[in-house]
């Protein structure tokens, strides 16, 4: 099996990969990082979704072998030091989530968009100027879904943290 | 409330207190279990044909694959108790076995296990299976066999399948203003964003499972009948589901196929179906075709309600749900009649979805009120208040609370309801024909039988240990909030354990029963606590006795009522003894019986088509929810809207489609089968009574996980007709439903 290298969550790892393991069952079997989550293996549901080099992924979608050199972070490297991060903090205070299985995407997603916003990326709801939104939150976060419905709270917890660094 | 009082907890909007291991990913659900021995990896193979026989399978080349450890078939599969068998122990408890003959009962069954030592291996190896089947007609489509349709020995959500109150035809026939319509409800999977999984692993003949499951205390009974074993011998962990939705009320083939494979290898196996799966093995609501009939009398005086069901129930797999159940409870009229018929088809299995019963009861049912109104000339909301009854019409019993006109009164006033008769097509916004509709939501209130164990030690800390589950309820929270009020102590204080079979057994999550029941049963046990500490510490000093208990508070280390105070420990050490230890276990009281007990809410919607392709958008949604007493304003608003988005989707989005040639869904995942995302949902509106239901439980709560869902749908159905003129009779509503009428209106 080929053996791979990446930084995870600021770690450099080393692994052995089946050439037909997905990044997140890499990251679930082979590293047992098991806070990133398949909720549909197929690129649908977004519960998988970690950040690879400042961009948001679905892990499931995206074989291991094709990260040698990476850096991935997965919502086990959110927190800062011991505490939360402002984005995780505003998930607990604003009621972003039930079950929870979503969470760890939607996270991910909340993360990476903020920095979309700041590199002016724009979305198909975009406008003329690139600023943050609910619509361009509800639009950036469509690929997340939350069986739950706790769409409201996390648009909400995004906004809370929109004037802070994520 | 006061805010200061910390005997106060009850209603708190506190944060969940699992929140912290949610968003870092600490929170270990079933598949994210590693245990001391390294589990290998369980694939399921489905069959390919609807109804039929395996006429040979081989396993060979599977068996020799890289990594597999095990192929399982019906040729191999270790016996099992025959399924469906342990009837009395319920549908959760009775036999589930898998794989125990050459049968294929439905499309999707297991047809073979393979395990393997990683995922890639084993799916691999189920490429290499090789089925051949003798293919028989099977009964895939309720309608297209109703000739060979019954009345179903039970109901969810109904007393009895057939009910009458007064006379229906005669009523009906003299009714000036009628509507009689025919509707279609789609099947519906719920779609939790957890696949079910089990992780099995046996030691010394006993069995451990981890898994993603409701109710413990019947998975756990399931299971040791499956398996042939006491149910002592099996233990269930369970401490984060993500999401349930009635989908993880019972085992599912995953938990018994591992089980079953984890024995033979010796090894744990762990299984975590598929998106796809799930479709097959996994439950789901069926298609109904629901017939309602309804008279008034010209000044919007109902006189007459008819609600009939028609639905496929799978075969040998005793589970109907009560589309009509509802309608005998929700407005005066002479006469009121249901009637349920089902058929035995050859499907997978149909079992609870989100509120059985009133989810697609008061899809079809609210809608044709809105219609009669229209018909009648009279304003909706004031049609609704009109016919509110004194009683329950169906049963005569009087309502424990019934405040659904101060839903509809302060939902039509937070809306902005524009009261008149509908007259659709009226308002444009741009190129967006804008509508408003209203519903009412009505969800029975139930209280199943429930136990807890809380244990009090001598600094002050409070355990509950319980076999409850929290599958996003916000159970953890707002169980600490409840001992915390019984105690009067800090809820900080306090540990909630839940998700495992060796604690106290109690109803489990479901039906909206599950905090009202538990809660009831942790106030319970807390009281005895307070009345153990008590006596306890008469003993010492007899001041103590006859005190007020109702003042007992603990701070920290130390019990004080009035003046009096005592470090728990003091106690402790007089009489002897670690822990003040106490259980309780409650069941219903009699008002369940002689009481119609319900939640309501009145809910309004906004919606926009598109003139030019007819495109729906949602633009408002509001509510108005009595749910008895409130146990969390934050978790509960939360929960009512979830259970408005899941009414959306009923409304809108979501339809799981049979292939009826060959009882195949065919949009077996998450691209085809379309839920609410962030961008289909605008901001939701959520208000809530400041109720108190003192016949419900000794707390005044009511069930509040499954009455969002009850009238968003018809709200939203009824906003479409608003804006367009066109009357929904199947559901969901697409484009393609909408766009004559919206061609008729602008041409």
């Amino acid at each position: 099996m080929p053996s791979i290298s990446l930084t995870v969550n600021g770690e450099p790892v080393s692994a052995e990969a089946d050439v037909r393991t997905s990044l997140l069952d890499l990251l679930r079997e082979t590293l047992g990082m098991t806070g990133t989550k398949k909720g549909c293996d197929h690129g649908q549901c977004g519960a998988c979704t970690v950040i690879v080099n400042g961009t948001r992924i679905n892990s499931c979608l995206s074989l291991a072998v094709g990260h040698e050199g990476d850096t991935v972070t997965t919502v086990e490297g959110l927190a800062e030091g011991n505490g939360l991060s402002p984005l995780q903090k505003a998930f607990v205070t604003q009621d972003a989530f039930q079950c929870g299985y979503c969470t760890p995407g939607q996270l991910c997603s909340a993360t990476a968009l903020l920095n979309e916003i700041a590199r002016g990326e724009p979305s198909v709801v975009t406008d003329e100027r690139v600023r943050l939104s609910e619509e361009e939150i509800r639009e950036r976060m469509s690929g997340n879904l939350c069986r739950c419905g706790a769409y409201n709270n996390i648009v909400d917890a995004i906004l809370s943290v929109a004037g802070e660094p994520a | 409330m006061n805010q200061q009082d910390s005997r106060n907890w009850i209603g708190k909007p506190l944060d969940r207190v699992d929140g912290p291991a949610k968003v870092t990913g600490q929170a270990t659900y079933a598949a994210d279990y590693r245990g001391a021995r390294a589990a290998s990896i369980g694939f399921i193979v489905e069959a390919g044909i609807g109804k039929g026989r395996i006429s040979s399978i081989d396993t060979t080349a599977a068996e020799a694959s890289d990594g597999v450890l095990l192929v399982l078939s019906h040729k191999n599969a270790p016996e099992q108790a025959p399924f469906g068998s342990h009837k009395d122990a319920g549908r959760f408890g009775q036999s589930h076995a898998a794989l125990e003959n050459d049968r294929v009962k439905y499309h999707g069954a297991p047809v073979a296990f393979v395990v393997a030592e990683t995922l890639e291996q084993a799916r691999h190896a189920a490429h290499l299976i090789e089925v051949k089947y003798d293919i028989e007609a099977g009964v895939f489509d309720a309608e297209a066999h109703e000739e060979d349709a019954v009345r179903p020995d039970s109901l969810d959500g109904a007393d009895e399948a057939d009910k009458e109150t007064g006379n229906f035809e005669k009523t009906f026939d003299k009714a000036p203003v009628t509507v009689e319509a025919e509707y279609h409800t789609p099947a519906q999977h719920a779609s939790a964003m957890e696949p079910h999984a089990t992780v099995a692993e046996w030691s010394e003949g006993k069995l451990t499972v981890h898994m993603a499951i409701q109710i413990l205390s019947d998975a756990r009974k399931g299971l040791a009948h499956t398996l042939k074993m006491e149910p002592g011998d099996v233990r269930i962990v369970s401490p984060f589901i993500g999401g349930g939705f009635g989908s993880k009320l019972g085992i599912h083939n995953e938990a018994v196929l591992a089980a079953l494979a984890a024995r033979e290898l010796d090894r744990p196996v762990r299984v975590a179906q598929t998106r796809r799966n799930l479709f097959s093995n996994g439950p789901h609501r069926t298609e109904h075709r629901q017939r309602l009939k309804l008279g008034a009398d010209t000044d919007g005086r109902l006189l007459a309600i008819s609600h009939d069901s028609l639905a496929a129930m799978a075969r040998g797999y005793p589970f109907a749900e009560a589309a009509g159940g509802l309608t005998q409870s929700s407005y005066a009229a002479l006469a009121i009649r249901m009637r349920h018929r089902i058929v035995e088809a050859d499907i997978p299995k149909v079992d609870s979805m989100r509120a059985p019963g009133e989810a697609i009861g008061t899809l079809t049912f609210e809608s044709a009120i809105d219609e009669l109104a229209e018909r009648c000339g009279v304003d909706p909301v004031q049609f609704r208040l009109l016919n509110e009854p004194e009683t329950e019409p169906g049963s005569g019993k009087p309502f424990s609370t019934r405040p659904l006109a101060r839903c509809l009164s302060e939902g039509a006033a937070s809306f902005g309801w524009r009261s008149g008769p509908v007259r659709p097509g009226g308002k444009r916004d741009g190129r967006w024909l804008v509508g408003h509709g209203v519903a009412a939501a009505i969800r029975s209130n139930n209280i199943e039988p429930a136990g807890a164990e809380a244990s009090l030690s001598r600094d002050g800390r409070l355990t509950l240990k319980l076999d409850m589950t929290d599958i996003g309820t916000g159970t953890y929270t707002i169980l600490g909030q409840i001992a915390a009020e019984a105690l009067g102590m800090q809820a900080g204080m306090i540990e909630v354990r839940l998700g495992d079979s060796d604690f106290a057994e109690t109803c489990g999550s479901g039906g909206s029963f599950g905090a009202g029941s538990t809660g009831t049963a942790v106030h319970e046990a807390c009281q005895n606590i307070r009345a153990d500490i008590l006596s306890r510490a008469a003993r010492i000093d007899a001041g103590w006795s006859g005190v007020n208990s109702g003042e007992l508070r603990l701070d920290g280390d130390r019990v004080s009522v009035g003046d009096r105070s005592l470090p728990l420990g003091d106690i402790l050490d007089a009489v002897g003894g670690e822990t003040f230890h106490c259980k309780a276990h409650i069941k219903a009281g009699d008002a369940h019986e002689t009481m119609a007990q319900y939640s309501y809410g009145a809910l309004f919607a906004e919606v926009g088509v598109d003139t030019d392709t007819a495109e729906i958008r949602l633009r408002r949604l509001l509510g108005v929810f009595d749910a008895g007493r409130i146990l969390n304003r934050k978790t509960a608003h939360s929960q009512l809207m979830g259970g408005m988005i899941f009414g959306i989707g009923a409304a809108l989005l979501e339809e799981s489609l049979m292939d009826k040639r060959y009882g195949a869904f065919m949009n077996r995942d998450l691209a085809e089968y379309h839920i609410a995302v962030n961008r289909d949902v605008p901001r939701l509106e959520v208000h809530m009574l400041d109720g108190f239901d003192r016949h419900s439980n000794p707390l005044g709560s009511k069930g509040i996980g499954e009455l969002g869902i009850c009238g968003a749908g018809p709200a939203i159905a009824n906003a479409v007709y608003d804006a367009t003129g066109h009357r929904a009779r199947k559901f969901p509503v697409h484009i393609e439903d909408v766009l004559p009428a919206v061609s008729r209106l602008v041409g």
